[in-house]
């Protein structure tokens, strides 16, 4: 079994109150931080642990946080991005729902460590049971007197506060959750400044995913230098990976980073294969924005070495054969699925969910939504596809905040990887309607299942 | 086009104003409009939907002009701005969830209400529609319910008809208060 430092200890009944939790160890790193560590130490020992930003970027969470201005008299915040919007991924949640003291407990150190007085976790307004949960648990760490004023005798005071979103896949990016968080539209500012410099309330800010500020905890209790073992290379640590698709286990799963996606994809431990006995046809690794990849290139990279679930090797071969490992959002597709039709349904999501402050992103979206269903519903034509790269090329990198690549990425690189697909339903418009394309040149490298038992 | 329904009068309680107090008093001095959603979420909760009117009483609870208001109420796609059935049925309809049958599980409440998306069934119980990605891909199809937004996953046919006849019997045994 693989170490897990997040979710070690979720089967654990009654693990979501703060006794069973202190029972498991929770806790102990507030205790050690505030107590035997300066605010600096926790800084140095997040940047010796290597964690990078779990929302999708990949940042060094240590040298995020080094950025934070810090000028006197002026307070500083830490916002925790708990949007969880990108499709595939449903990590948040689950470690909101099953294990809540591990975010508080983050969040009373990173908030030590950054100074700040006041901490907000920005929640999408869907959630509103986890809202209630982070709720109940903040009460009982209150009680504990792990937060309110000189905690645990240290001196140190802090207040978290829970803040609930209104449904905007938008708000997820730092800036537009800024906006949200001081009561208006969520529309992505323009950088710099940074939120380090001028962030809520013009005030430095530092934002960080749940996965993010969860990881924090362990760093403390065992080390930064610990941390930084598990993993592989400049992948440190374990990740929470949200398996989703047509997988016999789909759920969320903690890696060590570094695990082969075949072993992650087939093993009994993880998702137990593909549902139904069927073949692998493609994968979306890292949330719906990241590129596309066939199966052969999930699997191996084009230098045919195994692919592995790092932030590098689902790198390899840039956009032209490799992909991001993002949020974590791992979507697998079967031979029955139609590229077409998912990608479709991605560009009706962006353009449903761009903010619109931007022309090449407002447009560019309804454009390819546009074209696509078209193409889906049999009145495209073949130089539709070449329009589809032009308008993604367009936006790509002209935009206020990375929605807009995250639009055109998808669409990209399903051309890229499965243009005679596009293809087929424009010159076999009828048939596309009644039958899918199946698995073609792309397929799965791994032997069909012979004997699906019942 | 964007259009916001007018309803009868909107009274805020006591208890929802102090509970409007709360709120604010999470915000630094000066930023108490911070509480602008949170307190939307609270309207929409009260009332099923959020009306010109209160949105006005909100803006002068808040001390800012009712076009702020509007403009975040109409922004955010949770929040109603017209009335809907008693319970509204929100399936996702995002990629992850399509791979395994949320199209499918549309059309049958579709069939199952007979409304449309967006319409409220005769009896004013429900409606429903798709929304995006809720963050539950892996135990999909998936639907809400607000205002607590319950969760139901895995969704069969089967149950949407058990949740559905759920709904009404509840609705049976307590006739709502606001309706
Ligand atoms: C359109 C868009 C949506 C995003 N959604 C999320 C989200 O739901 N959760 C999240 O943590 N980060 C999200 N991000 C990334 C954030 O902007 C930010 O990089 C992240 O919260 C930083 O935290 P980290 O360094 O801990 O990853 C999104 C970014 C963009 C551009
Ligand atoms: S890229 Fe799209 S979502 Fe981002 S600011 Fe521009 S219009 Fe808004
Ligand atoms: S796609 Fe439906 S919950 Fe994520």
């Amino acid at each position: 079994m693989a170490r897990k430092l997040l979710l070690e200890h979720i089967n654990v009944s009654g693990i979501n109150t703060l006794d069973v939790y202190r029972q498991n160890g929770g806790y102990r790193a507030v205790e050690k931080a505030v107590k035997t560590l300066s605010p600096e130490n926790v800084l140095e020992e997040v940047k010796t642990s290597g964690l990078r930003g779990r929302g999708g970027a990949g940042f060094p969470t240590g040298m995020k946080w080094s950025f934070l201005a810090k000028p006197e008299g002026v307070p500083r915040y830490l916002v925790c991005n708990a949007d969880e919007s990108e499709p595939g991924t449903f990590k948040d949640r689950y470690l909101m729902t099953y294990i809540p003291h591990l975010l508080i407990e983050g969040m009373i150190i990173s908030s030590y460590a950054l100074g700040a007085n006041v901490s907000y976790i920005y929640v999408r307004g869907e959630m509103m049971p986890q809202i209630r949960i982070l709720e109940k648990a903040i009460a009982e760490a209150k009680n504990a007197g792990f937060l309110g004023k000189n905690i645990l005798g240290s001196g140190y005071d802090l207040e978290l506060y829970v803040q609930p979103g209104g449904g905007a896949y938008i708000c997820g990016e730092e800036t537009a959750l800024i906006e949200s968080l001081e009561g208006k539209r969520g529309n992505p500012r323009i950088k710099p400044p940074f939120p380090a410099i001028s962030g809520l309330y013009n005030c430095p800010t530092v934002v960080n995913n749940v996965e993010t500020i969860a990881a924090t905890v362990s760093i403390i209790n065992d080390g930064g230098e610990e941390y930084s073992k598990i993993g592989l290379g400049r992948s440190t640590g374990t990740k929470l990976i949200s398996a989703s698709g047509n997988l016999n286990k789909p759920g969320v799963y903690e890696i060590e980073l570094g695990l082969p996606v075949e072993e992650f994809i087939y093993s009994d431990e993880y998702c137990g294969g593909i549902a139904n006995g069927k073949r692998l046809k493609a994968v979306v690794a890292g949330g719906s924005s990241v590129p596309i990849l066939p199966a052969n290139l999930i699997l191996k990279t084009i230098n045919n070495q195994p692919r592995l679930m790092s932030y590098e090797s689902l790198a390899d071969g840039g956009f032209a054969s490799g992909t991001m490992l993002g949020s974590g959002g791992f979507i697998a597709f079967d031979e029955d699925q139609c590229i077409v039709r998912n990608t479709w349904n991605f560009s009706r999501f962006y353009h449903h969910e761009s903010c619109g402050q931007c022309s090449p992103c407002r447009e560019g979206t309804g454009w390819m939504e546009k074209v696509l269903h078209r193409l889906e519903y049999g009145h495209g034509k073949m130089s539709d596809i070449d329009l589809l790269v032009d308008v993604a090329k367009k936006i790509e990198g002209n935009t206020i905040c990375p929605l807009g690549d995250a639009a055109a990425w998808p669409v990209a690189s399903a051309i890229r990887h499965f243009r005679d697909e596009f293809e087929w339903h424009v010159t076999h418009a009828k048939e596309a309607m009644e039958r899918n394309y199946g698995l073609a040149h792309y397929a799965d490298p791994l032997p069909a299942v012979e004997a699906v038992s019942n | 086009m964007l259009s916001i329904s007018k309803s009868e009068e909107v009274i805020f309680t006591p208890e929802l104003i102090s509970q409007f107090n709360e709120i604010v008093s999470r915000y630094p001095e000066g930023k108490s409009k911070s509480a602008l959603l949170p307190i939307l979420h609270l309207v929409q909760a009260e009332f099923g939907w959020v009306s010109s009117e209160a949105m006005d009483k909100v803006a002068a609870y808040l001390n800012i002009q009712p076009i702020e208001v509007y403009e975040v109420a109409t922004f955010y796609t949770m929040f109603f701005l017209k009335p809907q059935g008693k319970y509204v049925l929100e399936v996702c309809r995002t990629g992850p969830c399509c791979l395994v049958g949320a199209e499918k599980i549309m059309k049958y409440i579709e069939e199952k209400l007979q409304v449309k998306e967006g319409q409220v069934t005769e009896d004013g119980l429900f409606s429903w529609r798709g929304v995006e990605c809720l963050a539950a891909c892996g135990m999909a199809p998936v639907l809400q319910i607000g205002p607590e937004y319950t969760f139901y996953e895995n969704l069969t046919e089967s149950k949407i008809d058990e949740l559905v006849e759920n709904l009404k019997l509840t609705t049976a045994d307590k006739p709502a208060q606001n309706s």
